[in-house]
């Protein structure tokens, strides 16, 4: 699985980051964290607002950081 | 905040040992003053200013701007500009979000111009260091500039000079995220946090500027360039102003001192509107989104009406102070 975090680098995205990373792990799911930073590539997602969370090429959310918790119950609902 | 003036005043004649009136006392006294006044109005505004943007995230108002027409959407767009984020690095993402779901490209570039120019941040700082009469003039000449802009730019058809693939990005639906009152709370902490890391220096450039302007450099000098019996003063100060970037909170203590030396109002309010309308790594950023000539037009009508309102200004502007 392939979770994208879209953002700038701030603060708020790191702490996304991190979160998602916690939470697929308290899933059991092998994930791989990327980074977008390139606003033209987080365009192609439909993203207005940041950070915003991308799960297997599908997006999640955007503007918030997600807890844990919300995360892995994103992850279930796929 | 004459209290705070009071007490820096004390600190600076008896801690340091300085007379307010010498021109180390002066700065100094003016530095340490503006430096916790403009961070306590900052933390301040933020916040509020935050806590109502909540309200508005882009997809919001992306709808809200859906459902009007001609002149009322940029009208509508120049005012919610107000209250978005801060950030110039923001714009890109809502532009291709704006122009993908269909709303004229005049009107995304009335919120374009209207939001790094006029704020809510802004009106409450221009009000304390100046006068509410100068602030709501501020607003609305910076209101009617993006509407007038974006107008323009309808007019002109530069559509096809929309890079394509932000006709082709896909459209978000629904009204982004809603928040609880603790989320908001913490967006709007947040908010104070991030933009307080980003902005301090560039306010103690700004007052370390505004110090030496206030206190070493020479009335004769400052009006000499920028006077207001020169014809060119405004077309300096926005030529000046354009390239640089800096936020309204580092621009206003140069400002405050620009008028203190007999700077004209126009002048000043040209070169704070270049600094924070025009700036270098916002119009390469922009670029990658439109090609050249719009970005040209774009730049030209910015420059253009912030020349023009430096020239009213200061030919009205007695009016106000």
């Amino acid at each position: 699985m392939i979770i994208k975090i879209l953002g700038s680098g701030c603060k708020k995205c790191i702490a996304l980051g991190e979160n998602a990373k916690a939470a697929a792990a308290a899933a059991g799911i092998a994930a791989e964290i990327v980074k977008v930073t390139d606003f033209v590539e987080m365009a192609a997602y439909g993203v207005m607002s940041t950070p915003a969370l991308v799960i297997d090429d599908k997006l999640v959310s955007a503007g918030k950081v997600l807890s844990v918790q919300e995360i892995e119950a994103k992850l279930a609902a796929l | 905040m004459q209290w705070l003036s009071d007490l820096v005043g004390l600190l600076v004649r008896d801690l340091f040992g300085l007379e307010l009136s010498g021109r180390a006392g002066g700065s100094i006294h003016f530095f340490i003053y503006d430096v916790i006044k403009i961070f306590i109005l900052l933390t301040v505004l933020i916040f509020s200013v935050s806590w109502i943007q909540s309200y508005f995230p882009p997809e919001r108002s992306r709808r809200i701007l859906g459902e009007r027409k001609g002149l009322g959407a940029n009208i509508m767009a120049a005012l919610l500009g107000t209250i978005t984020p801060f950030c110039s690095c923001s714009s890109i993402p809502l532009f291709i979000g704006f122009t993908s779901a269909g709303l004229p490209i005049g009107v995304t570039f009335s919120f374009l111009i209207s939001s790094p120019l006029v704020d809510l941040a802004s009106i409450i700082l221009l009000a304390s260091v100046f006068n509410w009469t100068i602030a709501i003039a501020y607003v609305v000449v910076g209101l009617v500039l993006a509407v007038i802009g974006g107008t323009m730019i309808s007019r002109m058809r530069l559509d096809d000079q929309v890079e394509a693939f932000v006709f082709t990005s896909p459209v978000t639906t629904g009204d982004g995220e809603s928040l609880t009152r603790r989320e908001r709370f913490s967006f709007a902490r947040e908010q104070v946090a991030e933009i307080f890391n980003r902005v301090w220096p560039y306010v103690l450039i700004g007052v370390g500027i505004g110090a030496a302007i206030h206190n070493w450099i020479p009335q004769h000098l400052i009006t000499g360039l920028l006077g207001k019996d020169h014809w060119w003063s405004v077309v300096l100060a926005t030529i000046v102003g354009a390239p640089m970037y800096a936020d309204i909170f580092g621009t206003l203590p140069i400002a405050q001192a620009l008028v203190a030396k007999g700077v004209g109002i126009g002048t000043t309010l040209s070169f704070m509107m270049a600094v924070t309308a025009l700036s270098l790594p916002s119009m390469i950023m922009l670029k990658r989104v439109v090609k050249l000539r719009l970005l040209l037009v774009f730049i030209g009508i910015i420059t253009f009406g912030i020349i023009l309102i430096g020239y009213l200004f200061n030919a009205f502007g007695h009016l106000f102070l």
